[in-house]
């Protein structure tokens, strides 16, 4: 499948209203800058899955109106402190939770991408997490006497969206040791990757590259966006900008102080 | 403090006493935030000349982990992590944590991150040290309003793992048969100050010993050399704790 990059807001055309969203974790390539162009675009009811956690995306996505559920097993801004638009959402009811523990979402998504319909999984039984969950199902193994475990269904997203260092003009994305993101794409019906830049030779064609390759098979469109997990970290090319995130805990404070973090840094330019 | 012994920061006392409940084990873990955890796994690791071998997640250097972030909860799936360590926003007197929310799940007054993998880990890892800074009524309660993860299961259900100990800024608790026995009081606090600020019924022997202090062989370990390794991680904290410069970061 030869493709060419697309303009992020091209790339990013796919993605509706009320879709189920997979995004990876805040420090494996979080496609900050799509993030951007989504909420400038005013996306809607989103279903998003952190796999498994987020941190300023969710947050962002939250207060700029763009979720309707939120299926992960953890927000926070780390050491900036708690993601405040995720907190003030859920304790308003104005979001949908799906609390989850991080191995359940790693597991659903790999039902998924085996082709069958649920996944086993360990732990869970008598927690609450299993209790506020209706699509899970406690069954006692076929294989064991009275051995109780816990069934997850398969988490079939609509899209993935993640930023990643490099892909070539064959549409194959190298993601390097950040496997899950793999197991994001190979879950989901349609994957969407920002990149760093493109890389002039086939990555498939060189062995050590190519173990490290998503195969453009699963990519449905690329756009370029340097720096495009600013101000999270692109994992082994560049850090957070932890002054900006401090910034932003400060700001996202407050109502007025996020609607002016928006203002500033989301709607007025394309940040960094 | 007697003038025979070193001065010591709350941190190192927490890490030494951490260090001794990790014992002679091949895997520890330590997730995010967790920098006086993982200050321990480094000085036992240190002092049993690479023995166990530690996971610091964040550290790209003391990861091995290759096949995403799956792999972590596989291998504890496995048996193959033996310690692990687990907060809460509040811990209950029979070792359920809530990571989750305060109040009715439906409608929370306090909303915490969310229970991250605790309600996997804290089944399957052999030794869970719960770990928790703020020694108080408001986090340490009677009963947990959101059980992320509960301190026992049913005997009918695969349980290899499990809360080990608890260890606060005033005291050290052991955890067994369902309930925690406070162990040891921490140097500058005391047994009745513990009754004080804990929410929880707990067993309390008639003589509670004082945690014994790190020894100067402790302290100079923890300083010159897990302090260095512990800054590729946690450079906020070395900097504060041990007075580790950027020109000293081990790269």
């Amino acid at each position: 499948m030869v493709q060419s990059a697309k303009s992020l807001d091209e790339a990013l055309a796919s993605l509706s209203d009320g879709a189920m969203l997979v995004v990876p974790r805040e420090v494996s390539g979080v496609p900050m800058a799509a993030t951007r162009a989504l909420i400038r675009r005013g996306l809607k009811r989103l279903h998003l899955v952190a796999l498994p956690t987020s941190s300023l995306q969710a947050d962002l996505l939250i207060g700029a109106g763009c979720v309707a559920t939120l299926e992960t097993s953890a927000v926070s801004l780390g050491e900036f402190g708690p993601a405040p638009r995720f907190c003030a959402a859920v304790t308003a009811g104005t979001i949908r939770m799906m609390d989850a523990t991080c191995p359940a979402l790693h597991a659903a998504l790999q039902a998924s991408e085996k082709g069958v319909p649920f996944m086993p999984l360990r732990g869970l039984i008598g927690s609450d997490v299993l209790k506020y969950r209706d699509d899970w199902k406690v069954i006692d193994s076929p294989f064991g006497n009275s051995d109780p475990i816990v069934l997850l269904p398969a988490l079939k997203p609509d899209v993935a969206l993640f930023h990643a260092p490099m892909a070539d003009r064959f549409g194959n994305v190298w993601i390097g040791r950040q496997r899950e993101l793999a197991t994001m794409a190979h879950a989901a019906e349609r994957t969407i990757v920002t990149v760093e830049k493109i890389h002039e030779a086939n990555l498939l064609e060189d062995p050590l590259l190519a173990a490290g390759t998503l195969a453009g098979f699963y990519v449905e469109s690329i756009a370029v966006a340097e720096r495009g997990a600013w101000p999270l970290p692109l994992p082994d090319h560049y850090g957070a900008d932890a002054e900006h995130l401090a910034l932003y805990a400060r700001m996202a404070a407050s109502d007025q102080g996020f609607a002016d973090y928006l203002d500033k840094y989301v709607h007025d330019k394309r940040a960094a | 403090m007697t003038s025979a012994q070193p001065e010591f920061r709350t941190e190192e006392l927490l890490a030494d006493v951490i260090a001794r409940l990790i014992g002679d084990v091949r895997h520890v873990a330590v997730g995010n935030a967790s920098p006086i955890p993982a200050t321990a796994a480094l000085l036992a690791r240190q002092r049993g000349n690479g023995r166990p071998y530690v996971s610091l997640l964040g550290s790209p250097k003391n990861t091995f982990w290759t096949d995403g972030a799956r792999e972590l909860f596989d291998c504890a799936g496995q048996g193959r992590i033996d310690v692990f360590f687990l907060s809460g926003g509040q811990i209950d007197g029979r070792g359920n944590v809530n990571l989750v929310s305060t109040g009715d799940y439906a409608h929370p007054q306090v909303r915490f991150p969310g229970s991250f993998g605790s309600a996997y880990l804290y089944y399957v890892v052999p030794k869970v040290i719960l770990f928790r800074t703020e020694h108080s009524r408001r986090t340490l309660v009677p009963q947990v309003d959101f059980i992320s993860a509960p301190g026992a299961s049913e005997p009918n259900v695969f349980r290899p793992g499990g809360p080990i100990a608890l260890v606060t800024n005033r005291c050290l608790f052991s955890f067994g048969g369902g309930r925690f026995r406070l162990d040891s009081v921490h140097p500058g606090h005391t047994v009745d100050e513990v009754f004080e600020h804990t929410g929880f019924e707990f067993e309390c022997p008639a003589a509670v010993p004082q945690t014994p202090a790190p020894t100067p062989a402790t302290l100079r370990l923890m300083r010159e050399t897990v302090a260095l390794q512990l800054a590729e991680v946690y450079p906020q904290f070395a900097r504060q704790v041990f007075g580790v410069g950027e020109q000293a970061f081990v790269r």
